[in-house]
């Protein structure tokens, strides 16, 4: 692992200013690949959906994929880009198995899009803008799998087994400018730009953007250099970070590292870094003993691209409402602070809110639902909120239930359980596990009066004017209903039935 | 034109992925060389304010529409394989990134 | 009999089939049997597929059995290069590396040769990755030229260009990236023909230089040909550099042969310096019978011509270094060196040292080169700035003339072994039908007749603008009568029986 001595983060800012480059791929939402007619389809057979162009076989030619220019267009559009009006892929030359023609087709000096900026809230509300320099359309390699090894790690593998299916399918890579004047918010920058970026592809409808599912990968480029100056420092290149969390730990990691090594006199190679979700560390990737030299050049199998006008501004006339804005939309009309909002952006339940408010519940119900209990389940489990297994109208339907007093929240909670492991609808589920509230005044006036029976002492203190003591009785009486009575009206009849004053 | 050292070919062979043996190096050394001489020439050009020329016809905007064709059966994609395992491609331990 | 059936011409085949003279089981038996006897000397052939092409012939017959409408060449074989994969019959373009490969598809040319009935006899022997002007770097060994066993058939397309001119096959297929179809027509006294650029899909066809390859038909006749191009052309959606548009009408060309009223540039750059006196001597022949014909001769000066060589030995070598990075032991071919310790990245680098030859190495090695970071601007980035200056000179000559016309190939077939260790050398062999594959527009070979001092067949190359496929037939057609009536027969009849 890591030898550095890291230096704090605070001290590092008082030292140095971070700058940040971010490179995001996003993995289309295609029905086929970027090149070929194979489907893009998740989970099929091991290479079940190659062919001879994406197998790179002798002979094979690649042709564009129309839908693949088309939502590159509108990523472009949607991060404020120039759309080129004349543009070329490129081959980039490199050997490694998982690429089966040993050159990515990729673009190069002239990407579709170009020079945009996408603005970013952070959680106090403040805006902060991202220029963009590009992005520009690629393909995705195969998977590895190593063998032989410890633990399925390439290091030490006797051999590797290539699986293609994933080998062309379509990638937008969108590369930042250099982020400058984030200072000690540069994590949180870097965080809220993927998660921005994120809930943009997603609107756009061009991906799921899932990037627990590799849709969405994340490389962090980082350099500092001392507070005042403006030249740049040189720069590591953090590989795959794929998760928001990961991103903001990454920058962190890597500001305290480099402003370890800076202030212990030592220079910053530039290299690649692979980060470790573990402890949020990052460690150096292999040495290469020369610079790469991709040897760019115009694919001659394909033909420029040059997008009309009036399609450009066709897709432009379809861009949905910006998240961004959408959001503020949303924020208002559920009356909550830019850091909640921030926190449901991050935790990906924008949209998993909205449409249980549209299944008819009321929006402090929903947040409350997606936000606690089911937030933290996703947690525990290493989910995404989305993935979990319950739907918005599902969870709307427990709000429903709990609002008209058939459950109370601690029953709410066993019917979403019910609901994860698969036992059917929140309705089912109650059925099935007779969860209701026990709301028989006269089964409850008998508990109750069972419970001050045998507990005469608390009983007594409560009359002479101790209301705290009820809690207890409220908790025999739970205890005898099993708890499925509305603890609130519980306590009201306990006072009642003592002659108390709530 | 400064001339093509055996350095200079084995690098290239590096990033060609030849393993040249060390005659070879020699020799592709000095034809290289004359070849590289001889082609030279073209950069006579190299301040003409010409566009370059990467596609014979000026074709544009060539795609094709994201339909499904079919793939090959697996059986087929792995039929030239040298190795195979699992229904993957079965290649010797790769060194480099993880 | 047997004799007389494979000196038949395609067209020929093709009437006596549809007429019920001749069956397709007989020509192709007939045709096997020559293959049979002869190949072993000539070796134009790297695989012969008899059972195939046998099978493909008794469809066409039972198709005729049944009263079905024949193509045009239903059931006339030919001899297919070893570069356009075939479903279940190996494909090596003539290289170590993909030596037992058998792709699991057809090339579009070879699917629509099937369509049209066409039988495929085998593949033919080629210069390894199609580099090369004298098939003497195959690594399956070299083939002979039919005209005199001991000199080069041409090259890359050297197998096709031999199995025509020994009777083995009336039609075969070339690919011509700087004159592969072309040169080796010229040296065998037989035709050839580039297609305008993305006239014939390039899908299947294993790429060399992909802004440069362009498939064609090659034949012992100019009808031949233009049946044969009718037959493999016309707009692929499985390649992106494919024409959209209608295939000229090369066959109607064919058949009305006639230079009347034409007006056809000789251009100035295309003699001189390296060019044999008796190539010369024929060429400057043909400009006269073309004058007589009726056309009128206009000298063109195409300036940037002198740069093309040097243009395309940056462009070619470039774009191969790059196809060619795909045979790396992996996925098919050849693997070498893979002893269970050492690294893909090891394996890679010994299997490819194992299986290319020395000519693809230089050519990959030299591209390398040429793209490599502090190079591209000087040698690639100029060479395509070449390309557009070569592209205008052609526009502007075009504006004067319809067709252009030069030798083919500066010298007559050289002695195999001659040039072998002399790269440069060997590359002057294309010096002009370079300038045609950079610019992308069509040419095509014909006879004209043998060089007085070594008795070797000359070719006469014409060159049409992009699109104007026709115009080559038009004048082919009009040029191999004159000069058969003058001869009393076709030239290839003099070539010494084998
Ligand atoms: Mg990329
Ligand atoms: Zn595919």
């Amino acid at each position: 692992m890591t030898v550095t001595e890291l230096v704090s983060y605070e001290d590092a800012l008082a030292s140095y200013d971070p700058v940040m480059g971010l490179e995001v791929h996003v993995e289309l939402g295609t029905k086929t690949k970027m090149f070929c007619g194979c489907s893009t389809e998740l989970g099929a057979d091991p290479n079940s959906q190659t062919c001879p162009t994406c197998l790179g076989m002798p002979g094979a030619l690649p042709v564009v994929n129309a839908v693949g220019v088309e939502s590159a267009i509108k990523i472009g559009l949607a991060l404020n880009c120039e759309i080129a009006e004349w543009c070329r892929f490129a081959r980039k030359n490199y050997f490694y198995p998982d690429m089966p023609k040993n050159f990515q087709t990729s673009q190069y000096d002239e990407p579709i899009a170009f020079n945009g900026y996408l603005d970013v809230q952070l959680e106090d509300g403040e805006v902060f803008r991202v220029e963009i320099e590009r992005a520009h359309m690629e393909e995705d390699t195969g998977k590895s799998t190593h063998v032989g090894g410890a633990t399925g790690r390439i290091h030490g593998a006797s051999h590797s087994l290539l699986d293609y299916n994933r080998a062309g399918i379509p990638l937008i890579e969108i590369v930042t400018k250099p982020i400058e004047g984030a200072g000690e918010r540069a994590p949180e920058v870097a965080k809220a730009y993927v998660a921005e970026l994120r809930e943009l592809i997603k609107a756009l409808g061009v991906s799921e953007a899932r990037m627990e599912m590799g849709q969405m990968r994340c490389d962090v480029n980082l350099s500092l250099r001392p507070n005042g100056t403006e030249k740049f420092g040189t720069r590591s290149e953090t590989k795959n970070v794929n998760s928001l969390r990961s991103v903001e730990r990454a920058v962190r990691y890597e500001v305290m590292r480099h402003a370890a090594v800076l202030s212990s006199g030592g220079t910053i190679v530039q290299e690649t870094r692979h980060f470790h979700e573990e402890d949020g560390s990052t460690t150096a990737g292999r040495i290469k003993e020369e610079a790469e030299d991709y040897r760019y050049f115009p694919e001659p199998d394909l033909v420029p691209v040059a997008p009309s006008r009036e399609w450009v501004e066709e897709l432009r006339g379809t861009l949905p409402e910006l998240p961004r804005v959408r959001r503020n939309r949303l924020r208002e009309e559920w009356g909550i602070s830019e850091h909640d909002m921030q926190s449901i952006l991050n935790a990906g339940a924008v949209d998993l809110i909205v449409a249980t408010v549209e299944a008819g519940a009321d929006s402090a119900a929903a947040r409350k639902w997606w936000m606690g209990e089911l937030a933290r389940r996703a947690n525990e489990g290493g989910t995404e909120l989305a993935a979990m297994p319950i739907t918005p109208a599902q969870v709307a339907r427990v709000a429903a239930l709990v609002a008209d007093g058939s459950l109370n929240d601690k029953l709410a909670r066993q019917v979403i359980e019910g609901v994860l492991a698969g036992e059917g609808d929140p309705d089912a589920v109650v059925e099935k596990r007779g969860l209701k509230v026990v709301s028989d005044e006269g089964a409850l006036g008998a508990a109750v009066d069972e419970a001050i029976a045998a507990n005469a002492a608390i009983a007594d203190k409560i009359r002479g004017g101790k209301v705290a003591a009820a809690g207890a009785l409220v908790g025999a009486v739970m205890k005898t209903t099993r708890g499925q009575a509305d603890a609130a009206r519980v306590r009201e009849l306990i006072l009642q039935k003592l002659g108390v004053e709530g | 034109m400064p001339g093509i050292t055996r350095e200079e070919v084995a690098h290239l062979a590096r990033l060609a992925r030849l393993e040249l043996k060390g005659e070879e190096l020699d020799h592709f050394a000095t034809q290289l060389d004359d070849i590289i001489g001889a082609v030279a020439r073209v950069s006579e050009v190299a301040d003409q304010d010409v566009p370059p020329t990467s596609h014979p016809l000026p074709l544009t905007n060539v795609m094709r529409p994201d339909t499904v064709r079919p793939s090959l059966t697996p059986e087929a994609a792995l039929s030239g394989a040298p190795a195979q395992e699992q229904q993957r491609f079965k290649v010797p331990q790769i060194l480099g990134e993880e | 009999m047997t004799t007389e059936l494979i000196k038949l011409t395609a067209a020929e085949i093709a009437e006596k089939i549809a007429a019920g003279e001749l069956t397709a089981v007989e020509v192709t038996e007939a045709h096997l049997a020559r293959i049979e006897a002869v190949d072993e000397k000539v070796h134009a052939f790297l695989h012969v597929d008899r059972e195939g092409a046998l099978k493909q012939a008794r469809a066409v017959d039972e198709k005729r059995a049944r009263g079905e409408k024949l193509g045009p060449l239903a059931g006339v074989p030919l001899a297919l290069k070893d570069i356009f994969t075939t479903e279940g019959i190996p494909t090596t373009v003539g290289s170590k590396i993909l030596e037992g490969w058998i792709p699991p598809y057809d090339a579009t040319l070879t699917k629509r040769l099937k369509d049209a009935d066409v039988v495929i006899l085998g593949k033919t022997n080629m210069d390894e990755f199609a580099m090369g002007s004298s098939t003497e770097n195959s690594a399956y060994g070299p083939t002979g030229n039919p005209w005199d066993l001991t000199k080069i058939p041409g090259g890359s397309g050297g197998g096709s260009s031999a199995a025509l001119a020994s009777y083995e096959a009336p039609l075969a297929i070339g690919t011509d990236t700087g004159g592969s179809i072309r040169q080796p027509a010229a040296v065998t006294g037989t035709v050839g023909v580039k297609p305008t650029y993305g006239a014939v899909s390039r899908y299947g066809m294993v790429a060399f230089s992909s802004s440069l390859d362009q498939g064609g038909p090659c034949a012992r006749t100019v009808l031949d040909a233009a049946l044969l191009h009718e037959v493999i052309a016309g707009h692929d959606p499985l390649d992106s550099t494919s024409i959209d548009a209608p295939v000229p009408p090369v066959v109607e060309a064919a058949r009305n042969g006639s230079v009347e009223g034409m007006r056809v540039g000789v251009v100035k750059q295309f003699r001189g310096e390296g060019y044999q006196a008796g190539v010369l001597q024929r060429f400057d022949e043909s400009v006269e019978l073309l004058r007589e014909l009726g056309a009128e001769i206009v000298e063109v000066d195409c300036p940037s011509f002198d740069l093309a060589l040097a243009a395309y030995y940056l462009i070619a070598p470039s774009e191969c270094s790059s196809n060619l990075a795909r045979f790396d032991g992996l996925r098919y071919g050849l693997r070498a060196g893979d002893d269970g310790t050492r690294s893909a990245e090891d394996v890679t680098a010994l299997t490819r040292e194992a299986g290319f030859g020395p000519e693809v190495k230089r050519r990959v090695m030299l591209g390398t080169y040429a793209l490599s970071s502090g190079y591209y601007d000087a040698y690639y980035g100029s060479a395509q700035k070449v390309r557009t200056l070569i592209t205008r000179d052609f526009e502007k000559a075009f504006e004067q003339v319809d067709v252009m016309v030069s030798p083919t190939t500066p010298t007559t077939a050289f002695a195999i072994g001659e040039r072998a260790d002399d790269p440069m050398a060997m590359y002057l062999a294309d010096l002009c039908t370079i300038p045609t594959n950079l610019a992308g527009n069509a040419a095509m070979s014909l006879p004209c007749g043998l060089a007085p001092e070594d008795g070797l067949p000359v070719g006469l190359q014409i060159i049409a603008p992009a699109m104007k496929d026709d115009r080559l037939y038009k004048v082919g057609a009009a040029v191999e009568a004159a000069f058969t009536a003058r001869w009393g027969h076709p030239l290839l009849e003099e070539a010494p029986a084998l």
